[in-house]
């Protein structure tokens, strides 16, 4: 019989033509583009003087507070989030109420930004609801020691507000494809629950967990919108130092250090992501 | 249900998903109370509300209102370019280059790795070429867009496209006298709807709620209208967020239903 696959085969890989044209040009180019400026000058040579600019002490603070948000709220996160996905099991996983906690973390998780900020100063702002809140209930003033929501801790909350449906969204299947079998055979060999959770339930959703908490570390380091409706004044965390760059690119000397935080910023994320893929690789192992 | 038995006690999990659930509703709630003040000397009224019907503010709300129309514009190419070049390609290397269905999963999961903020320092340069053949037409940044959702709406084809045998349904199809034209279009797409569809949402929604191109490459969109009106008229900014927030979440929450609804259709049925 002839093989379907082997007709007209000298056609179809110009079928794949438009979309990798596409790649190329709004993926790869930029991406390659960002890279360069701040690998070569503006002569084309490889140069690592814009790489400097990574060195400076406003830079190097940036990247160290981008850390520690990033490592603070994904830790957070993934705690809370993975007690979430703990308490949903008992949840139908067809029902109303699975659907609203979907639903809600999709939007939280990926279409928050902006209005997240919002959300927050509307919040803990300095006339926001819990501040007022706390101060006429409790007499406790949030802001005693200055105003912190628009420096580098009042990005923790918003952060954390997408970080928790992040996780949700990202550890449930993983959480799901504990079998009952498991358990049933735990339970055969004279296991209680709180062993089988110790003994099996862990060890098995180790790697599915790390793999999270990286995902969520990497969603926050790269994470823009939020932090730039909040923080209007300065560049405290690496996304802000690249809109500072982008936005001054025009003083003399200067043009290369957004593609030199971008180069800084992308190696972070290799190993991130990198890491990331590795413990995906193991979790796939138990979800079939 | 086989799941009791691992499944923590209900009074554990209605404590959690409770603390939960009402820690993360108090931000809206404070959205929706910020929108209710009715001025200095405290009270709440609707005032806020009934001034976006008000034709008189229409003026002052220009801004918003063409940033709500490009990103609906903006929203509709997005999802014409993972319908049109995404889900094909998708489909032609399940098809005819399983091989290849590796490196694309990689590429598209590779705007993970290289975000929004750092795409954009390399994006500028290629608008400005793009602005000399085709325009600064605000649909234009649809093409970055396509880029950003690539990872959620592969990961939605994927599981759609994994759930049927799209071989055997295309060497039926094709032994049955049909063109590859016809075999996608008629075959295999009705096939994965759901999950064309669910991708199409995603993007509608990342789209909607994207910022950090648009404003670093001072284009006009939802995000950065709302911004801008904040600084002028906060209340009527947090009104807007709020019906964008609630407007995604009915959208992402009809898609979770109407994929949970049915059990799992057969991809073909036999009727005798």
């Amino acid at each position: 019989m002839p093989d379907i696959r082997s007709r007209r085969a000298g056609w179809a890989p110009l079928g794949l033509a438009p979309f990798a044209v596409y790649i190329l040009l709004f993926l790869v180019a930029p991406t390659v583009v960002a890279l360069a400026t701040g690998l070569f000058d503006g002569e084309g040579r490889f140069t690592p003087s814009t790489l400097a600019a990574l060195a400076e002490p406003v830079v190097v603070d940036a990247f160290v507070s981008s850390f520690w948000v990033s490592a603070l709220t994904a830790l957070a996160g993934a705690v809370i989030g993975a007690l979430v996905c703990f308490a949903l099991l008992g949840v139908r996983g067809d029902g109303a109420l699975r659907s609203v906690v979907d639903a809600a973390s999709g939007v939280l998780a990926q279409f928050g930004g902006v209005m997240l900020a919002f959300a927050f100063i509307a919040t803990i702002g300095i006339q926001g609801l819990v501040t007022r809140w706390l101060l006429d209930a409790f007499g406790v003033d949030i802001f005693a020691d200055g105003v912190w929501l628009y420096q580098v801790p009042g990005l923790l909350l918003p952060y954390l507000y997408f970080q928790v449906p992040l996780m949700v969204i990202t550890f449930m299947p993983a959480m799901e494809g504990l079998r009952p079998q498991w358990a049933e055979a735990a339970a055969t060999l004279g296991c209680s629950r709180a062993g089988f959770w110790l003994r099996v339930g862990a060890p098995i959703l180790a790697p599915a967990f790390l793999g999270s908490l990286l995902l969520l570390f990497a969603n926050a380091f790269s994470s823009y919108a939020t932090a730039a409706a909040l923080i209007s004044q300065g560049a405290q965390i690496v996304p802000l130092q690249i809109r500072a760059a982008l936005v001054s690119e025009t003083v003399l000397g200067r043009e290369n250090v957004a593609g030199a935080l971008a180069v800084g910023m992308v190696v972070v994320m290799v190993l991130v992501m990198g890491a990331y893929s590795l413990l995906q690789r193991r979790t796939e192992r138990w979800q079939r | 249900m086989s799941r009791v038995d691992i499944a923590p006690s209900r009074v554990t999990r209605t404590i959690i998903l409770l603390l939960v659930g009402v820690v993360f509703a108090v931000p809206i709630v404070a959205m929706v109370e910020f929108t209710l003040r009715a001025g200095l000397e405290g009270g709440y009224d609707l005032n806020h509300w009934a001034g976006i019907l008000d034709p008189e503010n229409e003026r002052r709300y220009r801004v918003l209102f063409a940033g709500i129309a490009n990103s609906v514009v903006l929203a509709a190419v997005t999802v014409g370019i993972v319908v049109v070049l995404l889900v094909p390609t998708m489909i032609l290397v399940t098809l005819r280059f399983p091989r290849l269905a590796r490196p694309l999963e990689f590429v598209c999961l590779v705007p993970i790795t290289v975000p929004a903020i750092v795409l954009v320092v390399g994006l500028a340069p290629v608008y400005s070429i793009l602005a000399r053949t085709v325009g600064t037409a605000p649909w234009t940044l649809a093409f970055a867009y396509g880029i950003t959702v690539l990872p959620f709406a592969h990961r939605a084809v994927a599981s759609a496209l994994s759930a049927v045998d799209v071989v055997t349904l295309s060497e039926a199809a094709r032994s049955l006298g049909a063109g590859w034209a016809r075999v996608v279009v008629g075959v295999i797409m009705p096939n994965i709807r759901r999950g064309v569809l669910a991708a199409s949402v995603i993007a509608v929604a990342v789209v909607l709620g994207e910022y950090t191109i648009a404003s670093l490459l001072n284009r006009q969109n939802l995000q950065t209208a709302l911004v801008q009106v904040s600084k002028s008229d906060p209340y009527v900014a947090v009104i807007f967020a709020l019906l964008a927030l609630a407007f995604a979440f009915v959208l992402l929450f009809v898609i979770a239903r109407v994929g949970t609804a049915r059990p799992r259709q057969r991809p073909m049925r036999w009727r005798p």
